[in-house]
């Protein structure tokens, strides 16, 4: 309880303190600082909930089960790990006039704040909550979007404003007809909304209100993962903000659309007794793996490219929670794992390059390897890795994905292999002349910060040769837990 | 009595459906801004009323909510907004006006159909007006489509969030209390990053113009 109390806390303590302080250069310290308390206060909780099991607080109004504590967990990582990175990146964006004082403080506050919205999306038991989690994590990331003031970043800010403010209002919309059916059953006293209740009684919800609560629900959420037609937020998003920004909402943010998803989908299951969620998340996700993976060899600007890479990873996220069964929601549940851990490295590696290039235009950007060897081979490995080359830990739940996919839905796997050669070819090809080749990049004036590309590529690496039988059996009980 | 009374509510929820189709049809600013107040206090009212008949006391509480924020705070900004950007005036729509109301029109119906079988379900003295709020809902999602001024998309967008609260009230007396303390904080913070960004939009295009909006796009 008192874990779950800093990890909530410090965070929101953090956005205030830097909300007054954020324009000092030690903000970035400070920063860090928050994100490895809320890292700490975390991994207490995790503790708490493998030695006691599933954990209520406050009225039942928060829960913490296998399934949401390994996200805690990881996103209190990747936020941690983007707050180390961030911090010889802003100094560098400070030195190159991008960022004033005052752009500063907005950012790190709102980086905190970010943060906050994310955890509390996670932990909270309250399905009303949940979308106000959301919708406040839209806001700062708006903010974080256009925190350079550019025409295109401010285009790209109002464009994802509106955007996901339409699709999360239809989630709104099911989140009411949600609350109708529940109230029918449990009564308006007996907290209808919280997830656990609702779960308890979801064989007694009326399926007519269910399916339209899906359909809307499904709408919303979708949305924000990003998923094929609602996806054209992303990339714009990704490529105009910061690149820190860019690494969060591809690491966090759509894995927690994703989560939101998912407490849905279990509830539509249990009362519709049909596969009417699992077929919906597999049109979609399919529809998105294969748009995006075309979309993937037309890009030009390096951030767009591992954009959309992200818009395939999450159809194929979809897809594999979309097929249901134990091992396709283990192979969800570790995708979504590594994709966060890989991708964020990628955006991490990527912000490096841009700035020693000075552009993010792909074909600008050569011979990155013969200036910095580092940030050279973290792109090259980091892009190897989420297309799904062994030993990383993407090939492995790629693997798993695919061979349920032939067992399960034979007709969708010609499409999932297609893409994936297609997705390998586009960004390979142009990853290999940016890495190798004859250099026009400059050194930076201080020092990148890359151990935290080296720590998720090899967490990513870990985890496709060897999972921890902790992290085995939460994935386990978190599969069996999503059905389907 | 409360026959009168669930007259009165759907005699209100007939009122927001019309000043949704007046919205869809309206070119001014200013009298968008109006009707969008009107729209807040037609809810408030339809809250209250819907609080007296069934004795939820929390959806009292909502209603104020609603009257400090859509009816009072919100078109407050709005108006000192255009006063301080100077547009008054909304020449242009994407598709023109006949044609918006006859699709309007038509999403209507689309909404009342979807509704019938839920409505039916409902155990709130006002379920019919469940498809109204739907309605709205749709109505709103295509003011936002169809205009391509700022202003006016953020009223579409406040206009939407008036519809989904009149669903919550239709269909289930208001959601929890926390919830929509948390709505209301969301909708006032999104309105007021959005009032700052028209202000960087004007700064940097000269314009409240989406459609110089759209530099971002696929080669």
């Amino acid at each position: 309880m008192a874990a779950l109390l800093f990890v909530l806390a410090i965070p929101l303590l953090g956005s205030v303190v830097l909300a007054l302080t954020g324009q000092r250069d030690s903000a970035r310290e400070i920063n860090v600082g928050f994100s490895l308390g809320t890292f700490v206060a975390t991994c207490a909780l995790t503790v708490e909930v493998i030695s006691g099991g599933p954990l209520f607080a406050w009225n039942r109004e928060f829960y913490i089960d296998p399934l949401n504590v390994f996200l805690v967990t990881l996103t209190a990582f990747v936020g941690l790990t983007t707050a180390i990175f961030s911090r010889p990146y802003m100094r560098i964006e400070r030195d190159h006039g991008k960022m004033t004082p005052n752009r500063m403080r907005l950012y790190h506050s709102m980086y905190q704040l970010f943060s906050f919205t994310m955890l509390l999306a996670l932990t909270t038991n309250n399905l009303g909550i949940l979308w106000v989690a959301m919708e406040a994590a839209t806001l700062t990331t708006v903010l974080l979007v256009s925190v350079y003031r550019t025409p295109a970043s401010l285009e790209a800010a109002w464009k994802y404003f509106i955007l996901c403010g339409v699709g999360i209002a239809q989630a709104l919309f099911g989140t009411v007809l949600l609350y109708m059916a529940a109230e029918k059953v449990i009564g308006t006293e007996g907290g209808a909304l919280l997830w656990t209740n609702l779960d308890a009684v979801r064989g007694q919800l009326d399926p007519t209100i269910i399916t339209l609560a899906f359909a809307f629900l499904f709408i919303g959420y979708a949305t924000k993962v990003g998923l094929v037609p609602m996806h054209n937020w992303l990339p714009d998003a990704h490529a105009e903000g910061p690149t820190p920004v860019s690494a969060v909402l591809s690491g966090l943010l759509l894995n927690v659309a994703v989560y939101a998803l998912l407490r849905c989908k279990v509830l539509t299951d249990g009362a519709l007794h049909n596969h009417l969620a699992g077929q919906l998340m597999i049109g979609f996700g399919l529809l998105s793996v294969v748009v995006a993976a075309f979309f993937l060899s037309r890009q030009k600007d390096v951030k767009r490219m591992f954009a959309y890479s992200s818009i395939e990873h999450m159809g194929l996220i979809t897809f594999a929670f979309g097929m249901g069964g134990p091992i396709a929601n283990y192979a969800g549940l570790l995708h979504m794992t590594v994709h966060s851990l890989i991708k964020s490295g990628i955006f991490f590696a990527v912000g490096h390059a841009t700035q020693k290039a000075g552009t993010q235009v792909m074909e600008d950007i050569r011979g990155l390897i013969k200036v910095s060897p580092t940030v050279g081979w973290g792109m090259m490995l980091g892009s190897l890795a989420i297309l799904g080359m062994p030993p990383f830990g993407v090939f492995a739940s790629e693997f798993l994905i695919l061979t349920t996919a032939m067992r399960e839905q034979p007709w969708a796997t010609p499409f999932l292999l297609l893409s994936l050669g297609v997705a390998f070819a586009s960004v390979f090809s142009r990853v290999q002349p940016m890495v190798f080749g004859e250099t026009s990049v400059k050194p930076l004036r201080h020092p990148p910060a890359l151990l935290p590309v080296f720590v998720h590529l090899g967490l990513g690496l870990l985890l496709g040769l060897y999972i921890p039988p902790y992290l085995d059996a939460w994935y386990r009980q978190a599969a069996r837990m999503i059905g389907g | 009595m409360t026959e009168l009374v669930g007259q009165l509510i759907n005699l209100l929820a007939a009122i927001l459906l019309m000043l949704s189709f007046a919205m869809i049809s309206q070119r001014r600013i200013l009298s968008l801004i109006h009707l969008f107040t009107a729209q807040g206090a037609a809810l408030v009212a339809a809250t209250v009323l819907v609080g007296y008949a069934t004795h939820q006391p929390h959806l009292y509480l909502s209603a104020g909510i609603t009257l400090v924020l859509k009816v009072l705070l919100i078109p407050l900004l709005l108006h000192r907004v255009i006063n301080r950007l100077d547009v008054r005036w909304d020449v242009e729509t994407l598709i023109n006006i006949p044609m918006t109301m006859i699709i309007g029109i038509a999403l209507v119906i689309f909404a009342f159909n979807l509704a019938l079988p839920i409505a039916k379900l409902s155990v709130s003295v006002v379920r019919g007006t469940l498809g109204i709020a739907l309605a709205c809902v749709l109505l709103s999602f295509m003011m936002m489509i169809t205009r391509s001024k700022a202003v006016p998309q953020v009223i579409g967008f406040l206009s939407m969030e008036n519809g989904l609260f009149f669903a919550a009230t239709s269909a289930t007396y208001g959601m929890p209390m926390v919830v929509e303390l948390g709505i209301a904080l969301d909708v006032l913070v999104g309105i007021l990053i959005l009032g700052v960004f028209m202000f960087h939009i004007r700064e940097e295009f000269d314009s409240l113009d989406i459609r110089h909006l759209e530099k971002l796009k696929e080669d």
